[in-house]
């Protein structure tokens, strides 16, 4: 055997120096190409740029960046704000003109309250403005505590979570649960801080149609449909509805039980937004949960906003424990900002205690609602577009002309002629490029428990005299 | 009669205004007397502290190795032990505290996924008693903390009812001592409190503007000595509401990987391309802005519209001060924007407290957006952005917060008037110039103390917010509990919030500290640094390399 290897050996040696050049040479080339294939990368594993040192500089050189921000033309309509003078309250000086309020969202008049305002002092007495950490390092005073307590008391749910920034609530909230690859069915009026919200998410978002809970329905059939094309994808994907309980950009409420009968259908989660609802609606101000009679811990969550009713400043987020205690380490809102100023709390909660002594208060305001929506029913070439119980109505101009900016600027000349004669109003204000579903121009208007008969009675003449004169 | 007075107080504010235009003007004058003044104390007491210097080293001594092995085994044993407990509860033999899902609910898709709570669960809940401290008292240079104790090895907390008295506090961001209750300082925020209530009701936008909201912000421009300046609730919100107004799709933001949280949120919300760069690393910055402008955008190779370069002044959790010289260079260079978010630096560093750009004798007009926070230095709440007038002209008509949000308490705003007009010296005493310098005193005395007491301090010297280095999570706790005991309330961080090996204790150094309170602190620290073993310091350089000479700017001596 070893013979036989051997003599096969002398022969492929022999067959070497038989063979003719030309062959050795082919062979030759043959093999370096081999070895060049199997050293040399396949493919370029990134672009290089090979561009010199110079070309780079001129580059730099060439490269003009657009200016920072563009230039606002100084006749831009949000840059010139509406000036007020001393307090926002009942009364109001606007742009120098004393004027009964029809704008601001004080609708159970608490901003004026005396006893709050004493609770403020108090606590400045005591703690000082600011909180001066986060609440996680020493920014947890005994009133944020006891706010959260009285809070969740008064929604009666488990537990409640307070934010120093309205607008931050609801934002931080969504993100909190919903990640990546999470699905959140939203209302198309749903107001901006849910659609940060929702934008910080990172989820997949599906619009249904405002209030339309057929077109809901019709998405959540879809999605059934899709999980059972992949039932081991759908069972790690959450599921959220996000409303508002009243809406801030249509005015109306929505239909949370039918909202509550899909939940249990179709498994998903309700997160409800009630910064306009909180301290309006229902017999105790509880918002839309009671409004409608609806279990409130059929609700995963609910936040609000203490800047409305409440008239300071935060927002809390309430439900059950299992909920809410998670936003303690994952509400970035919470986490990474300085606590609310403590005086603020303690005016939140004498406010709270304003609205559980005097639950009548609810009543008076939502006959005021009434009230004002029948007054401002058929000015002409105006349209009243929300339900008679919500406390800021919009009007729209039933014919527009065509351009937002002529819409506005016909709105604008109503809000002007208004303030002209003791009614302070505003615009709905958007960002026009920001917003997912732009709502059409309005004013705003707003109802609270200060305003008498007779004031809410001249304000519907003198926004009708102005209709009648700016539209004609 | 109510308009009336309205419009006396309307003038009366213009007028203060005037008035402080001309005083400023002193005080600006007075900016090098103020710094002399500085260099002569110090000289007269024969400080053995570091002399004032304008450029200030950031230092990060690195750990022995043995530190670094043991804390990987500590939180390998953690975790061990944490598997090993999730097992006793799906068991049974452990009894779980944890909140359950309703049991109606309990067929949906789970809220959180089991891993996501498994740091918190069996790591966190630990050494939750650290965290959350509530207080009741003002956060001042000493505080009250309700006592409470926990029945269920950490998972709630019951209040006994009694309180931990005069704990010096050493985790507030009361730089300049402005959270203060005297009721003769608090009197203008009293009277704003009786006269316009705590809320406003309504947006910038609508009918939230307040004339007190616009002498705010004329201050505050005044104060940084830019155009124009815009105040907002919230300082988070500053950040991630704001950012998305500048910059958009097909822009570039440059950010330093240790920015704030808002900061990245802001970022993530403009939906603009995010890159990264080495903490206060310029060569790894100017790599990447060459990069940036040499090959545009991703696949399309379009040039970017604009790039924005996102530091902080004064990073959080590093203390360290921002390389702001040579980043105005490189921004200059390669026509970048700068954003610069001076939540811990304004007020607190400094000669006469304008932040870092003062710190660095550098224009504050080359700086293009100059955000700060409200919640710190100045003990109210809320943030701005100030730069010049095309720019705040720009923010009013499209930032989201002036359009959606609810505009400032009026108490808090005439808060943070007070505290600029007593830092301003407009108030017509030196006492914010005396806290300022105090402060600047302070830190540099702790810092050196602290440093000789062979600590791992990170940091630049100038810098109030000093991070003491712990690494073991088991010493997190334990140094926490353990200052307490001694009325001393710090404030510890670990993973996630800094690197998993880099836990560490963070002290905020305030003017309002007296020396007996800071060697109070110093000598605790320096019994229990030995008790404990947490001083590692060998005085051995940064593993942090130190990528520009000093020698490579001449600036401002």
């Amino acid at each position: 055997m070893a013979a036989g290897q051997q003599w096969v050996l002398v022969e492929m040696v022999q067959a070497f120096y038989e063979a003719p050049a030309y062959h050795l040479i082919l062979e030759g080339i043959l093999i370096l190409w081999i070895i060049r294939l199997l050293f040399s990368k396949t493919y370029k594993l990134q672009e290089r740029s090979d561009l010199t040192e110079k070309e780079k500089e001129e580059l730099i050189e060439e490269w003009q960046p657009e200016p920072l921000v563009p230039l606002v033309s100084k006749d831009h309509p949000s840059l010139s704000y509406d000036v007020v003078t001393g307090p926002p309250s009942h009364r109001i000086i606007v742009n120098g003109k004393e004027c009964i309020n029809f704008a601001s969202f004080n609708f159970l008049g608490l901003l004026d309250s005396e006893r709050v305002k004493l609770k403020a002092l108090s606590s400045l007495k005591k703690y000082g403005v600011g909180t001066c950490g986060p609440r996680g390092f020493y920014g947890t005073f005994d009133v944020h505590l006891e706010l959260e307590e009285r809070l969740a008391k008064f929604m009666r749910t488990e537990e409640a979570i307070i934010y120093s920034y309205g607008f931050a609530t609801i934002a931080s909230a969504i993100p909190a649960y919903s990640k990546r690859g999470d699905i959140v069915f939203v209302d198309e009026a749903a107001c901006f801080s849910i659609q940060k919200g929702l934008q910080a998410s990172r989820s997949f978002v599906k619009y249904f149609k405002h209030n339309d809970m057929e077109d809901l329905e019709r998405l959540l059939k879809e999605q059934e449909i899709e999980d059972q094309k992949n039932p081991r994808k759908a069972r790690v994907i959450r599921r959220f509805i996000v409303v508002e309980g009243l809406y801030i950009n249509a005015a109306d409420i929505c239909p949370l039980p039918e909202l509550v009968k899909l939940k249990y259908k179709y498994k998903v989660r309700i997160f409800l937004e009630e910064s306009m609802s909180f301290g309006v609606l229902g017999e105790h101000g509880r918002g839309v949960t009671e409004h409608f009679g609806v279990n409130i811990d059929d609700i995963d969550l609910i936040s609000a906003n203490m800047e409305n009713a409440l008239a300071s400043i935060g927002g809390f987020c309430c439900g059950r424990s299992f909920v809410i205690d998670h936003q303690r380490l994952s509400g970035q809102g919470y986490c990474f900002s300085a606590s609310l100023p403590p005086m603020l709390a303690s005016a939140a909660i004498e406010a709270l205690n304003i609205m559980e002594e005097d639950p009548g208060i609810f009543r008076v305001l939502q006959d005021k609602c009434k009230h004002m929506h029948k007054a401002l029913q058929g000015t002409p070439g105006l349209k009243t577009v929300g339900e008679p119980l919500t406390p800021a109505l919009h009007l729209q101009l039933e014919n527009s002309t065509g351009s937002r900016t002529n819409d506005l600027k016909l709105l604008r000349a109503i809000v002007d002629y208004s303030l002209d004669r003791q009614i302070a109003l505003t615009l709905a204000r958007y960002l026009d490029k920001e917003e997912r579903f732009l709502p059409p121009p309005s004013i705003r208007v707003v109802v609270t428990v200060e305003q008498t008969q007779e004031e809410m009675e001249k304000a519907a003449q003198c926004i009708r005299e102005a209709a009648v004169k700016i539209l004609k | 009669s109510e308009s009336v007075r309205s419009d006396g107080s309307f003038n009366e504010s213009l007028r203060n205004t005037s008035h402080q235009l001309v005083i400023t003007e002193i005080c600006f004058k007075s900016k090098c007397y103020f710094r002399n003044e500085i260099n002569v104390q110090k000289n007269d007491k024969g400080d053995c502290f570091h002399q004032p210097r304008v450029r200030g080293e950031d230092s990060f001594e690195e750990a022995p190795m043995y530190v670094a092995v043991l804390t990987y085994m500590n939180y390998g044993i953690v975790i061990l032990f944490g598997y090993f407990r999730d097992f006793l509860r799906a068991v049974g033999l452990e009894k779980c505290h944890q909140a359950q899902e309703r049991e109606e609910q309990k067929d949906f898709v789970p809220l959180y996924q089991d891993f996501e709570n498994f740091y918190k669960r069996n790591l966190y809940t630990r050494v939750r008693d650290n965290w959350n401290r509530p207080i009741c008292s003002l956060p001042g240079p000493v505080f009250d903390i309700m006592e409470r104790v926990s029945d269920d090895y950490n998972w709630t907390f019951r209040l006994t009812g009694r309180t931990v008295e005069n704990v010096i506090n050493m985790g507030s961001y009361n730089y300049l001592g402005f959270a203060e209750n005297n009721v003769d300082l608090l009197k203008t925020v009293a009277e704003e409190t009786r006269q316009y209530g705590v809320g406003v009701c309504s947006t910038r936008q609508e009918l939230g503007n307040l004339s007190i909201h616009e002498k705010l912000e004329r201050l505050v421009a005044e104060f940084l000595g830019v155009e124009s300046a815009m105040a907002f609730g919230m300082g988070f919100a500053t950040n991630s509401m704001n950012i998305p107004a500048l910059v958009g799709k097909g822009c570039l933001i440059l950010s330093d990987e240790l920015n704030h949280t808002s900061l990245i949120l802001g970022a993530r919300l403009s939906g603009a391309t995010i890159r990264v760069f080495k903490h206060n690393n310029m060569q790894s910055l100017e790599k990447m802005l060459k990069e940036a402008i040499c090959s545009g955008q991703p696949r399309t190779h379009r040039t970017w519209k604009k790039i924005l370069i996102m530091v902080e002044g004064i990073y959080s959790m590093e203390g360290s001060l921002v390389r702001l010289p040579e980043i105005l260079e490189l921004k200059k260079k390669y026509k970048a924007y700068l954003y610069l978010d001076e939540a811990h630096s304004i007020g607190a560093v400094g000669p006469i407290g304008r932040g870092v750009t003062e710190h660095f004798g550098v224009d504050p007009n080359e700086v293009d957006v100059l955000m700060g926070t409200f919640t710190k230095s100045f003990g109210a709440a809320g943030g701005y952005i100030a730069g010049k007038k095309e720019l705040v002209d720009y923010l009013r008509s499209h930032s989201h917060s002036a359009v959606y949000a609810t505009a400032m308490s009026p108490p808090v705003v005439e808060q943070i008037i007070r505290a600029i007009k007593c830092i301003m010296g407009v108030d017509g005493t030196t006492e914010g110039q005396r806290r300022v310098r105090q402060l600047a005193e302070n830190t540099r005395y702790l810092r050196s103390r602290l440093k000789k007491m062979g600590f791992i301090i990170y940091g630049n010297q100038d810098s109030p917010v000093v991070p003491l280095l712990l690494y073991l999570p088991g010493k997190v706790g334990a140094f926490s509990r353990a200052m307490l005991k001694r009325k001393i309330g710090v404030v510890v961080v670990g993973f996630p919030a800094t690197p998993i090996t880099e836990a560490r204790a963070r002290f905020c150094v305030s003017a309002a500290h007296t020396r007996e309170m800071l060697d109070k602190v110093l000598q605790s620290l320096d019994e229990l640094g030995d008790y404990i073993k947490v001083k590692f310091s060998r005085h051995r350089s940064s593993y942090r390399p130190e990528l520009y000479d000093e020698t490579d700017f001449e600036l401002d001596s």
